[in-house]
């Protein structure tokens, strides 16, 4: 049998970062009270009418932009007529067939190559409430707020090839779209949401496969999973020689396995067309070229740069660029230094492990990225030691003050002056007769016991370099 | 003083104090208990209207606005914040918004007193009100016969004397068709130049909301006060309203009119025929000049209307699921059942042929030939208007090709039915302004001429329909029913 490819096409919803809702002013906030964020236009009241927010708009064309879409001058809102208690006008206002964006693409990084994933479309519409059923199954619960919300829809084309390619592109999506302020992109609250559709076909094969579109994957892990699991079920209905079935499935964490949700046969007649209540969208040359202007570097770039002006390698360079904050911090950080590694040493390590711990994000510490090259500053030019500056850091995470004060504060200044060192250097060897044996005798860690002395004695501010040179020199002159 | 008094004579009235807000509200309520068990122009009637214009009346000394203190009623699909709205359907019964309309909030601001709803064919979809779902209007020339509609309610409510004026709505001849069928002015202004929110929607591309009156000054005092751009309204246009009183100068002098052979067709009256044509002889003589026009492709604007406007309320109609407000069906065993039996029960037979029609329209598959063609058509008719207003002013023609017709004649009939728009509806789709003025009586039943203006020129529209009201001396039209009540 021939070897099977596998053909994915991924669609994204994420929530654009606007403070009110697409169509009304009520806030787009998650997480208030149900139906508290509601008004005649988003609970769909008789005779309430749609406003566009032109912050969405905005929004959404930067977030095109920036997914390498071209922008038409015009295009429109459409109405996707379906019948559920989520949707209170009975339509979703959305886009059909002039959508704000398409023909983009965006580029990542599978074992070392780089791949460009080609983007349909990028298009606006409003999101659907939220409905949650009671344990006893006796009623069902709706909550409007979320009615409203503007969505971007990002539809890829089919040119994903791996579950992991999935994962990646997915990730890439939300790093660019944080980047721009387009959204914060959080799957777990729901604010970027994922569908695939999956489908095989014998290698070389132009034709799809049958597809089977997946829903319900709220992590990005799950894609994976999700779309492994599915990879793997087509497999073996193929092999079997039986035929895929055209469903949309639904991805159940617990069990690790798919469901079906509807047959094709059930399958929605949506009846678009253009919503009379909503004129066409006329964008100017000007208009769209601000929102470009708004883009800034992007994470892709950001790494490339990383790489080449800091000489940092691939791994650093995609830890750092994680978030838009983070690169930035990194990146004022590595300018005011001498080492661009010991800036992405010392965030890399010290820095991301004190903001998990404390569940913080970047921008919410204390040390700006000038008091953390301050520190490191001090580092090179000999004033304090590492050690110190470890400890140092987490003062100044805690206190908010710089490494000067605290120094000052400490008299942490690290002695660097041989003949002081040298006299405590004597007076630690004298006190430690078995140990210079046992160096001499030719166990090299007693070396490492004689300079923890020193640094007790100094209470850590000897300089490690010069006390290892003068205890050798004091060891063989002592011969 | 009574209402066929001019709104201008009402005022001076209340400036003068020959009376009161509330007394005129009281007035009001009184024809209407008068009348309104004959006529049933009314769904709603606010009895504490007389304490609301009492607390107006405090106000009217010293304001400009004419309105102030005067009574009027809404078309039952305007909505009215704590008053029940339910578009004469069962589906929205007990139905009360949160809010109120644009045109209403403009009408308090204004100090005009609401003393009720009117009835209407069920969401604005018929053309002699029969298809309310609680009960049908009657004319108040000749109780026998419809009053038209969707207005119905509005435009027998106004002709029996029960109000000065009242907003009715039109979407293919709504306002205009009962106006001429009771004897009043009835006035579709341009699409956008009055704010849709809170009109209940039946065809959101076709729908204005206008005044019925009993004067062509009436209908420009009562658009003053509603037209101009309503940020709450993407589709209401950016533009400041005229003062379209000051347009009323009564010389149509040079003005010039073209007939369109394709309003004047076989289904056209011989009578209705004879009145319009006396009313362009007589605009001619006061110096309007007269020329033929051609509108090629109006034969084709019913069947172009009969796909845009079910489209667009099957669409708009669908969030009446018992979800959320107005009715939903008891005894539903789940969401289907619930969805499928609540809008069985709750929408009257018309509402539910033209939600049908429209989703079959919208379907996958027949798009292109329904509503996209239908949509080609439209642009093809505003064309016309735009190739005719090249060489006129205001076209005429009679505003139905009939006078009102007995209750339950046609309404087995909805083609026949569908007919009487033949001459209003061709102007919805291009989104022109429209006015019907009375221009006769035949059998004793009023016969109205239709004048259609240029896109937001409701200035050259209103100017030579007061002409001609001037020089015909017809206005007001009392029915018979309103002249022996004494009130």
């Amino acid at each position: 049998m021939t070897a099977l490819e596998t053909v994915i096409g991924l669609e994204v919803h994420v929530e654009l970062g606007t403070k009110t809702k697409i169509f009304c002013s009520c806030a787009a906030e998650f997480g208030a009270p149900p139906n508290s964020h509601v008004c005649p236009v988003c609970l769909g009241s008789p005779g309430a009418l749609p406003v566009l927010n032109e912050q969405a708009l905005a929004l959404g064309i930067r977030a095109a932009l920036a997914l390498n879409c071209s922008v038409p001058a015009q295009s429109k809102f459409d109405r996707k007529n379906y019948f559920y208690p989520d949707s209170p006008k009975a339509y979703q206002i959305s886009q059909y067939d002039e959508p704000i964006g398409q023909h983009g693409f965006i580029e990542i990084a599978v074992g070392g190559e780089k791949k460009r994933i080609g983007i349909t479309r990028v298009h606006l519409e409003e999101d659907a409430g939220k409905l949650s059923h009671s344990p006893y199954g006796d009623v069902s619960f709706v909550d409007l707020n979320r009615v409203g919300i503007p969505l971007i829809e990002i539809v890829s084309e089919p040119d994903i090839r791996s579950a992991e390619e999935a994962r990646l592109y997915l990730e890439e999506i939300r790093s660019i779209l944080q980047y721009c302020l387009v959204s914060e992109c959080r799957m777990e609250e729901g604010s970027l949401r994922c569908d695939a559709n999956i489908s095989l076909r014998p290698a070389g094969q132009r034709e799809f496969g049958t597809k089977t579109e997946i829903k319900n994957m709220n992590s990005f892990r799950n894609v994976q999973r999700g779309l492994e699991y599915e990879q793997e079920r087509q497999t073996g209905i193929l092999a079997r020689g039986e035929n895929i079935a055209q469903q949309t499935l639904r991805w159940d964490e617990a069990t690790g396995t798919t469901l079906v949700m509807r047959s094709k046969e059930d399958a929605h007649d949506y009846r678009y067309f253009p919503d009379p209540d909503l004129p066409r969208i006329v964008l100017s040359a000007a208009y769209i070229d601000a929102r470009r202007g708004e883009i800034p570097e992007l994470p892709t770039q950001m790494r490339e740069r990383f790489e080449r002006e800091y000489g940092l390698p691939a791994y650093d360079a995609g830890v750092l660029t994680a978030s838009r904050g983070l690169a930035e911090y990194f990146d004022q950080t590595a300018q005011r230094v001498r080492d661009p590694k010991s800036a992405s040493n010392w965030i890399m390590g010290e820095l991301l492990a004190y903001l998990k711990a404390a569940m913080l994000e970047i921008d919410e510490i204390q040390v700006t990225p000038f008091a953390l090259a301050d520190l490191i500053r001090l580092i090179e030019d000999g004033t304090i030691s590492a050690k110190i500056a470890k400890t140092l850091l987490k003062d100044m995470l805690d206190s908010g003050k710089d490494a000067k004060t605290l120094i000052a504060d400490q008299g942490l200044i690290q002695i660097s002056d041989e003949g002081e060192l040298r006299a405590i250097a004597l007076r630690v060897l004298a006190a430690n007769p078995k140990s210079v044996d046992d160096y001499r005798a030719g166990k090299e860690k007693a070396l490492g016991s004689l300079v923890g002395q020193m640094m007790k004695e100094t209470r850590g501010k000897a300089n490690p370099q010069i006390v290892n040179r003068v205890i050798l020199e004091l060891i063989a002159g002592g011969e | 003083m009574d209402f066929f008094s001019s709104l201008l004579e009402l005022h001076a009235g209340l400036l003068k104090r020959e009376a009161t807000a509330s007394e005129l509200a009281d007035l009001s309520l009184q024809r209407i208990a008068t009348l309104d068990d004959r006529v049933h122009a009314f769904l709603h009637v606010s009895a504490n209207c007389v304490a609301a214009a009492a607390q107006k009346t405090e106000t009217v000394i010293g304001r400009e606005s004419i309105l102030d203190g005067i009574p009027y009623a809404l078309k039952d699909n305007m909505c009215t914040r704590g008053i029940e709205t339910t578009c004469a359907s069962h589906i929205l019964k007990g139905y009360i918004p949160p809010y109120s309309a644009t045109v209403a909030e403009r009408l308090d601001d204004a100090g005009a007193v609401l003393v009720g709803k009117l009835n209407m064919d069920e969401f604005a979809m018929g053309s002699s009100t029969e298809n309310s779902g609680f009960f049908p209007t009657r004319n108040p020339w000749d109780l026998e016969r419809v009053p038209g509609g969707s207005s119905g309610g509005a435009a027998a409510a106004v002709a029996a004397g029960m109000v000065p004026f009242a907003l009715g709505s039109d979407t293919g001849g709504s306002i205009r068709q009962p106006a001429a069928f009771c004897g009043v002015v009835g006035l579709k202004p341009s699409y956008g130049l009055v704010s849709r929110f809170g009109l209940v929607a039946f065809a959101s591309s076709l729908d204005q909301i206008g005044p019925l009156t009993h004067t062509v000054e009436d209908a420009a005092i009562v658009l003053q006060a509603i037209a101009g751009k309503d940020e709450r309204d993407s589709t209401s246009a950016n533009i400041q309203a005229p003062d379209y009183r000051a347009a009323l100068t009564g010389d149509v002098r040079g003005l010039r009119i073209g007939i369109a052979s394709e309003y004047f067709g076989p289904s056209v009256e011989s009578g209705v025929r004879d009145a319009v044509t006396k009313a362009i002889a007589l605009l001619e003589q006061l110096g309007a000049t007269v020329s033929p026009i051609s509108l090629p492709h109006t034969e084709y604007a019913l069947s172009a209307y009969y796909l845009i406007a079910p489209a667009e309320a099957s669409s708009n109609l669908a969030r009446y699921d018992g979800v959320r407000y107005g009715v939903r069906a008891a005894d539903a065993g789940n969401l289907l059942d619930m969805y499928q039996k609540t809008r069985s029960t709750g929408f009257g037979s018309e509402v539910k042929r033209r939600i049908l029609i429209g989703t079959y329209a919208l379907s996958s598959g027949y798009y292109d030939d329904y509503y996209k063609r239908a949509q080609q058509v439209r642009t093809l008719i505003r064309q016309d208007f735009l190739d005719a207003f090249e060489s006129v002013d205001v076209i005429v023609s009679p505003t139905a090709p009939t006078t009102a017709f007995r209750l339950g004649e046609k309404v087995h009939d909805p083609l026949t039915m569908y007919l009487s728009d033949i001459c209003t509806i061709p102007v919805n789709l291009a989104g022109l302004p429209a006015i019907s003025v009375p221009c006769g009586i035949i059998d004793g039943l009023p016969v109205g001429l239709q004048m259609i203006g240029r896109m937001f020129d409701e200035q050259t529209l209103l100017r030579a329909a007061h002409a001609y009201e001037q020089a015909a001396g017809m206005a007001p039209l009392r029915p018979a029913l309103a002249m022996g009540v004494k009130a």
